[in-house]
């Protein structure tokens, strides 16, 4: 290439992947935005009536199973970081030569389908399985006693199909700490606890802030486990967008609730991040 | 790693030359025992779908267990209700994943080494997608197909793949490419290759274990998933998708058959990748020595 043209060569790079993503994924989002503001059904046609009110109507509509979604998904954060951070830890700093083979086994479950291991926890919780149904012969359990189809089943879902997404960045941001700074803690006298909260856990913020965002989003708008796990009672925002887009073709309001959910992430995300001084994490 | 393997770390103090009381032997055992615990419960479900592989259930529900048999590894070959749609879901993996490690390497390979204005905007490209949840990005899609009267099938199935593939490759080749060696490529230019010659022999081997990995989670990511493809996928059924169809009525052992080969592919082409990162590893480090 010529040598006055030589910086082209990094948009020459950029330009198929970025066609692609502006293509498939920012004018879809524009579409999308203009649907949710059109009035009209699938047969008759739909018409752009800059319809803003419906932004309040399925916020009004389905206010139950937003706040389940956010609370799900807070839950399924919780839950992943307390098992996840205890295993991250002991792979980072007491892992030694079986480190590798740790992390493989942490992500090896997951190269099975995410539907068929859902599946297989409906199985393993069915109400008379091998596992409810012996308990229950026992006379250990109720006969009445059920996991599948409350909220437990799919939180409990949930969090273990993300796990991974947790204990990876949190491996991650553990492993790059600086053994010296620990040890600084304990010549200072003080104490492994004293050592964890004032140095280990602080330095490890970083990967607490990836990997609650990495569980949070794809939780809140997950269907699957609350629709193989769940009830009636247990319906989330995910199966409602996808209820209304793929069977009963609600197109405008299923736009405008995905919008709605997209905007609850944003400012949520945004939240968190000014709660645990994202500036400050992103910067190192 | 300390350099030159020289123990920086002070001279134990005369505590820890002591033997370890019982009960602090006991606490330093416990992050393990409970890592140990943890990684049993993350293999819980795959032991079950692997046993329920050669389970012989009478009717349609695999549920409960009826007796071993390896029937099942030698009929699922024959039930093309099952293996057009896996032969669907290897099309669409095999075609999306060459495409997004095309184009998210093109692009990792200018955001490491290159120069230019507008990195702002792109970046914001590459991630907002990682952090829209699936239901989202399918439903934008669905909207696109919809509006422009497009017939949904195989194709816009690989376009959505290929889409929220791209940035997923960019990550990981980023993450590669960071410490990457560039004395290597101006030897080869000082010793008169071109920019192509040095791009083909010197760059695209050094960063191939990179684009392997990134081809690799591609592949993963594609195969498995279910929530985009649904809003995209039309009459055509993908792997998921028929799973998910057929739990409504009970799903046959023969999908855990096709669960439990995967797995072990996944597995083995893992480990391999794994050990021959590990050999470039070591071959670039000696190389790096060369030219230094």
């Amino acid at each position: 290439m010529p040598r006055r043209l030589r910086w082209l060569t990094p948009y020459l790079f950029l330009l198929p992947g970025g066609l692609w993503l502006t293509a498939f994924f920012v004018l879809p989002m524009l579409v999308m935005a203009s649907i949710s503001l059109q009035e009209g059904s699938l047969s008759s046609g739909y018409r752009l009536t800059w319809n803003f009110p419906i932004y309040a109507e399925v916020i009004t509509e389905w206010t139950t199973q937003f706040v389940r979604s956010i609370w799900y998904a807070a839950a399924v954060t919780v839950l992943t970081l307390l098992i996840g951070y205890p295993m991250a830890y002991t792979i980072a700093f007491r892992g030694g030569r079986f480190k590798n083979i740790l992390l493989l086994l942490v992500i090896l479950p997951f190269f099975t389908a995410f539907i068929i291991r859902t599946l297989s926890w409906k199985l393993i919780l069915s109400d008379n399985g091998f596992v409810l149904g012996t308990l229950k012969d026992v006379g250990i359990l109720e006969p009445a006693f059920r996991v599948l189809a409350t909220p437990v089943a799919v939180i409990g879902g949930l969090t273990y199909n993300f796990l991974p997404f947790m204990v990876l960045p949190l491996y991650v941001a553990l492993e790059k700490i600086d053994r010296h700074l620990i040890e600084a803690g304990s010549d200072l006298y003080a104490s492994r606890r004293q050592t964890f909260l004032r140095v280990t856990l602080p330095l490890s913020m970083p990967g607490v802030f990836a990997g609650s965002l990495l569980v949070f989003i794809p939780a809140i708008g997950d269907f699957i486990n609350a629709d193989l796990l769940g009830s009636r009672e247990t319906t989330m925002i995910g199966n409602i967008i996808q209820r209304l887009f793929v069977q009963t073709n609600a197109y405008p309001e299923a736009a405008a609730l995905s919008f709605v959910l997209m905007a609850a992430v944003l400012v949520l995300v945004a939240l968190y991040a000014r709660f645990v001084g994202a500036e400050e994490l992103t910067r190192g | 790693m300390t350099a030159a393997g020289i123990p920086i770390r002070p001279a134990a103090r005369p505590v820890a030359t002591r033997r370890p009381r019982l009960g602090a032997r006991l606490s330093r055992a416990v992050l393990p025992a409970y890592t140990l615990l943890a990684v049993i419960y993350l293999f819980i479900p795959i032991v079950v779908m692997m046993a329920f592989s050669f389970n012989n259930p009478r009717g349609r529900q695999n549920i409960t267990w009826q007796g071993f048999t390896v029937q099942n590894y030698f009929d699922v070959w024959s039930r093309s209700d099952i293996t057009g749609p896996m032969t669907s879901s290897l099309i669409v993996a095999a075609t999306a994943t060459v495409l997004a490690t095309v184009l998210g390497t093109l692009i990792g390979l200018a955001l490491t080494r290159y120069e230019f204005r507008g990195r702002g905007p792109l970046n914001l490209l590459i991630y907002v997608p990682l952090a829209t949840p699936e239901v989202i990005l399918g439903a934008s899609l669905l909207s696109l197909w919809v509006s422009a009267g497009v017939q949904r099938g195989l194709l816009t199935i690989i376009i959505a793949h290929v889409m929220f593939n791209v940035s997923y490759v960019v990550v990981t080749i980023r993450a590669r490419l960071a410490g990457f060696n560039r004395s290597l490529e101006e030897a080869a230019m000082d010793l008169g290759a071109n920019e192509w010659a040095t791009f083909r022999k010197i760059t695209l081997p050094l960063i191939m274990p990179g684009i392997i990995a990134a081809a690799l989670l591609a592949f993963v990511l594609s195969i498995d998933d279910y929530v985009i493809t649904l809003f995209v996928a039309g009459q055509t059924r993908t792997f998921p998708l028929w799973v998910y169809g057929a739990s409504r009525f009970g799903v046959p052992p023969e999908v855990n058959v096709l669960g439990t080969l995967i797995f072990v592919v996944a597995f083995v082409l893992i480990v391999v990748q794994i050990l021959w990162a590990r050999r470039r590893a070591s071959i670039e480090q000696a190389l790096a020595k060369e030219v230094k």
